[in-house]
């Protein structure tokens, strides 16, 4: 569907555009093909599409299971109710939504903490320091990218066993932080600083661990929080690993948990939907808060690649 | 040797030794001279992770995939090359689930990329102008892929429920999306373009801001036309972020897991269980690792020469140009 290879839609459109052209068109071709009506109408289509579901969700979770069901749909719950929402806050249940919802903002936040604090710390000696091996060590984190994360599911599942890990939120937390995107997404950022302010500090008598966390790290702040988002995110989001690595009911992951809440209440689609609505709910507030760290950290992966 | 770089700078200060260590620390841009040992100890956290649970799983799983190797039996025999010499013998006992399951993410891949390589790019070309509310609809069309595919799988199952479903109903349709072919496939291709569409078209927004605006300009004083310019000038521009999107999007479908097992269950029968759907029941449910971890030697090496095929077909359409 290239847009822009359509048979602009109509020649007088072009025409008006051009009048328009110096505020009206950013950093595409001059003028554009579309009309401005079909652009809008465009637009609203496809915000429809992607809002819509979502918020069908969010309605559907204060139905009565009759009212999602009904036939004709209804679109406004009626009569409201939170009844979807009351097998999911006790604790006792065997889908302790709530409770899933705890270990996931834990693990979360932990492993974005450790990817971020150990991917920094490498990424400094890679970008910054000398030492024997460096090549070796940098070209081996490098080319772990490339190995699809399959290929460690059955080894790993192993290794966190030995560990004494399986159904404990560790082997959520810390076997992902073994990945390289976080020293790869660092070791650019920090390479891509300006080197004097680094030397005056060494010229004022500061070790590197002092420039480190003095001069390189309150520099990086968009780099690092963008880092911690996104690795956050991954985290929380992931669904195969914590599948199979945790069983019992109070040390689900939400993902883990909402498929099991699936099976639990098949067709009564309140709960369920409720249950996805307390899970999007700490996504999409991250997203709306971090909206430029989330879509420029995706983007320059996409360029660095 | 006498004649050092402090004593050069300047008689003033040269006497003072502290600043002529750090002096001497510092002045050599290329050989930021440090022990070797503070890099190790920057180095040492990550690399414990690194080698705990990368390297050490990518050679461990070698060594179980040439076992018999069950997680719940206290004796796991060596078998050599048998896993993997199963897996090409018709007839053994994984020959068939495992290429099924093959086909089907083959299915999955071969439906799901171009839909995510073209209809993002249709995105990304309506969203390169400036408009207020630019911002805004980026981030629409970015929403879903923040949610994970476990919110998607439930929304989705709900959506395309064949009775009770607001699609269905929509349509006037009674189709069984969830339970029948071919109408699995396009649900699954469906909601995972919804679910990843905004990912792509995010790259390819970055990548159509970094083509040159002189020229569109060039272009089209020599008289080309908006199909013209988006051939000759907009793909040729975004070649290394298409490279990057296809390939990409292609690693990501392979690994297509979680809408199987959420939306359709492999429904109907097996079909539409994937390779990692089934990678993951042999080894973490049936605890037939040695198998299991042969099965996912042979789709990494698969991916690899797809990668490299792709990125060769890339490079010779450059050399042509």
């Amino acid at each position: 569907m290239s847009t822009a290879a359509l048979p602009a839609s109509s020649t007088t459109a072009q025409g008006s555009d051009d009048n328009l052209e110096p505020q009206r068109h950013g950093h595409g071709p001059r003028s554009s093909p579309l009309s401005r009506v079909t652009f809008v109408v465009l637009l609203v289509v496809l915000t429809a599409v992607f809002v819509g579901p979502l918020l069908w969700m969010f309605l559907t979770s204060f139905k009565t299971p009759d009212g999602a069901t009904s036939i004709p749909p209804q679109l406004f719950p009626h009569p409201a109710t939170a009844d979807g929402y009351r097998p999911l806050v006790d604790t006792g249940s065997q889908t302790p939504v709530i409770r899933w919802f705890v270990n996931s903002l834990l693990a979360g936040v932990a492993n974005s903490v450790i990817v971020t604090a150990t991917a920094a710390l490498a990424a400094y000696a890679l970008a910054r320091l000398d030492f024997p091996g460096k090549k070796i060590v940098f070209a081996m984190i490098i080319a772990t990218l490339f190995v699809p994360g399959f290929v460690f599911l059955i080894p790993n599942y192993l290794i966190v066993n030995s560990l004494g890990w399986l159904d404990t939120l560790w082997a959520v937390i810390v076997p992902s932080a073994g990945g390289a995107f976080g020293v790869f997404f660092l070791r650019q950022f920090f390479s891509s600083l300006p080197m004097e302010l680094e030397e005056a500090a060494e010229i004022d008598g500061a070790n590197r661990w002092q420039t480190f966390v003095r001069v390189v790290l309150p520099l990086s702040k968009p780099g690092l929080s963008t880092l911690l988002v996104l690795s956050f995110l991954t985290n929380y989001n992931d669904f195969l690993w914590p599948v199979f690595v945790l069983f019992s009911p109070s040390n689900l992951t939400l993902p883990a948990g909402l498929s099991i809440l699936q099976g639990a209440f098949t067709i009564n689609y309140p709960v369920v939907m409720a249950g996805a609505v307390i899970a999007s709910v700490p996504a999409i507030v991250l997203f709306i808060l971090a909206q430029r760290n989330i879509v420029e950290g995706v983007a320059r992966s996409g360029l660095k690649g | 040797m006498a004649v050092t770089a402090e004593t050069r700078v300047g008689g003033a200060a040269a006497p003072v030794a502290a600043a002529r260590r750090s002096r001497r620390a510092s002045a050599p841009r290329t050989g930021r001279r440090s022990r070797p040992l503070t890099a190790y100890l920057f180095l040492a956290p990550y690399l414990i992770l690194f080698l705990g649970f990368i390297v050490a799983p990518a050679v461990f799983g070698i060594w179980i995939s040439l076992h018999d190797y069950d997680f719940v039996l206290p004796f796991k025999p060596w078998v050599g090359l048998a896993n993997y010499v199963d897996l090409f013998t018709p007839g053994s006992r994984d020959f068939a689930d495992f290429w099924q399951s093959m086909g089907a993410t083959g299915i999955f891949t071969g439906l799901s990329v171009p839909c995510l390589v073209v209809l993002p790019l249709g995105i990304a070309v309506l969203l390169n102008r400036k408009f207020p509310g630019r911002t805004f609809f980026r981030a629409v069309f970015f929403l879903p892929y923040v949610l994970g595919v476990a919110v998607i799988g439930l929304l989705f199952r709900y959506l395309l429920d064949p009775n009770v479903g607001v699609v269905n109903y929509l349509l006037g349709s009674s189709i069984p999306w969830t339970t029948d072919l071919p109408w699995v496939w396009v649900s699954l291709v469906g909601m995972t373009v919804w679910w990843t569409l905004g990912f792509n078209a995010t790259i390819y927004l970055a990548g159509l801001t970094d083509i040159p605006r002189e020229l569109y300009e060039a272009a089209e004083m020599d008289g080309a036309n908006r199909g013209q310019q988006f051939w000759n000038v907009t793909l040729p521009g975004l070649r290394p972020v298409l490279v990057f999107v296809v390939t990409t999007t292609i690693l990501a479908s392979a690994n297509m897991f979680g809408q199987q097992l959420l939306l359709t269950h492999g429904a109907p029968g097996t079909s539409t269980r994937t390779v990692i759907g089934y990678i993951a029941t042999e080894g973490l449910g049936s605890f037939r690792m040695g198998a299991a971890a042969a099965m996912s030697y042979v789709l990494a090496v698969a991916l690899l020469i797809l990668s490299l095929i792709i990125f060769r077909v890339f490079r010779d359409r450059q050399d042509e140009s």
